[in-house]
């Protein structure tokens, strides 16, 4: 019993680390959304030229190539990363690619009159952005953003492969150590599931309070 | 950090291989995945409660933890009660489980599409239950699901890649072999990545084709 509770405490490490990395890679992948989002309705071309780009070649290349990508070829170029930096950068950049869609679908989805309205009221472009139209933008998104974190979270399970120790690598040392497989991979997938949970709980009480006061506004 | 052309050359074989593979299981994850997916769609109709609820449940948690995982539990835990699955045929059953609860909601958005007057009129035409299903309600509720199969079709393509760890000896698998046979990792991850966006950037012309072929789908 005392063996299982030191294997039950080497998974949960794993855990907190698949936790950092998802939380990690979620900030850089809610930047990268916003910038390329917001650049593939930009006004000047090459602005969305280099946005559709970035979107364009992270959803065509799987995450799992990315991340071999990142952490051996890199080096050669001069670049050597920790496999926890070249997680975070190869989950980040390929969920933000992903979201960025969300980000231009959800622009896109405010209503006309809203950017007339922006006009009448004589704000500038970045003003009517930031006042009118990503407050409404934003609450679209949320659903779509809280899907695009379980990825992330089910995507951190790749970095096991780049021998970082997440709740995958660890699941992998209790089956090795004691030649259980039931019980390492069983737990670890209940855990990868209740963080699920959380996260769509999570984004459901966030969709409730950002929605309030916003009756009649929207249907 | 050079190019090498030559090098190039002398691996293309071996990759040409796992492309093979790479192509053959998503091919059969396909067939799999749709299969499972309206097996899990007509379950969830079911009138027994206790079948639509536990399948629910089932195809929620396989929804919310990681492909990775799926594979090493059908991988090492199912040779410990005496099915002893080789490699890739464990690597189908994982990606058609895995993406089978993803097109198990394409079904339903289909099923629930068919307007309410084609049950009514097959009832008043004194079909029975499996005819309703095969001549009236799945004909109409099919082709256009067709765009959005396809497109979980390609992105089980992008997870292919998951199959090395538990040793399928596809694309990314080769790679990595020729990689650590020779110590250059540039030539085979590239190559690796530029097929996966080669592919990609196809298939988003065929998905074009698709949905003009199928008509109406929503976005």
């Amino acid at each position: 019993m005392t063996q299982w509770s030191g294997y039950l405490g080497l998974i949960l490490q794993g855990a907190l680390v698949t936790i950092e990395l998802t939380l990690m890679g979620s900030v850089l992948a809610l930047i990268m959304a916003f910038l390329a989002g917001m650049g593939r309705v930009s006004r000047f071309f090459i602005i969305r030229a280099l946005a559709t780009t970035y979107i364009e070649f992270f959803r065509g290349t799987s995450i799992f190539v990315q991340l071999f990508w990142a952490y051996f070829v890199l080096p050669f170029a001069g670049l050597s990363l920790t496999p926890l930096q070249a997680g975070v950068l190869a989950l980040g950049l390929n969920v933000g690619a992903y979201a960025a869609e969300v980000v231009r679908g959800a622009i896109l989805s405010v209503g006309r009159e809203q950017y007339e309205a922006c006009t009448a009221l004589n704000l500038g472009r970045w003003q009517g952005m930031r006042y009118v139209i990503l407050p409404q933008a934003l609450l679209v998104m949320l659903p779509t953003f809280g899907n695009n974190a379980i990825e992330l979270l089910k995507a951190t399970s790749v970095v096991s492969l780049i021998s970082l120790a997440d709740l995958t690598f660890q699941a992998q040392v209790v089956r090795s150590q004691t030649g259980s497989t039931l019980m390492p991979f069983l737990s670890v997938l209940v855990i990868y599931f209740a963080l699920a949970l959380i996260i769509s709980w999570g984004i459901r009480t966030l969709e409730r309070r950002m929605a309030r006061g916003l009756d009649g506004v929207r249907v | 950090m050079d190019w090498d052309w030559n090098f190039v050359w002398e691996i293309m074989p071996t990759l040409i291989q796992g492309v093979k593979i790479t192509i053959l299981a998503t091919v059969l994850g396909s067939v799999l995945a749709a299969i499972v997916g309206l097996g899990i769609a007509l379950a969830r109709r079911s009138e027994n409660r206790i079948v639509a609820r536990s399948v629910g449940w089932f195809a929620e948690f396989i929804r919310g933890t990681p492909l990775l995982v799926q594979l090493y539990f059908i991988f090492y835990v199912l040779p410990d009660i005496g099915i002893l699955l080789p490699p890739l045929v464990a690597g189908v059953i994982g990606l058609g489980l895995h993406y089978g609860t993803y097109t198990a909601e394409v079904y339903r958005a289909g099923i629930d599409n068919v307007p309410r007057g084609q049950w009514e009129a097959a009832k008043a035409c004194n079909l029975g239950g499996r005819h309703t299903w095969t001549h009236i309600i799945l004909p109409q509720a099919i082709p256009p699901m067709i765009p959005a199969l396809a497109n979980y079709f390609i992105a089980m393509f992008k997870e292919t890649p998951l199959l090395s760890a538990i040793t399928v000896l596809e694309l990314m698998n080769q790679a990595k072999s020729v990689a650590n046979t020779y110590y250059r990792y540039i030539e085979p991850m590239t190559l690796v990545g530029a097929f996966f966006l080669v592919i990609s950037l196809c298939s988003v012309v065929l998905l074009r084709w698709l949905e003009h072929r199928y008509g109406r789908i929503e976005r």
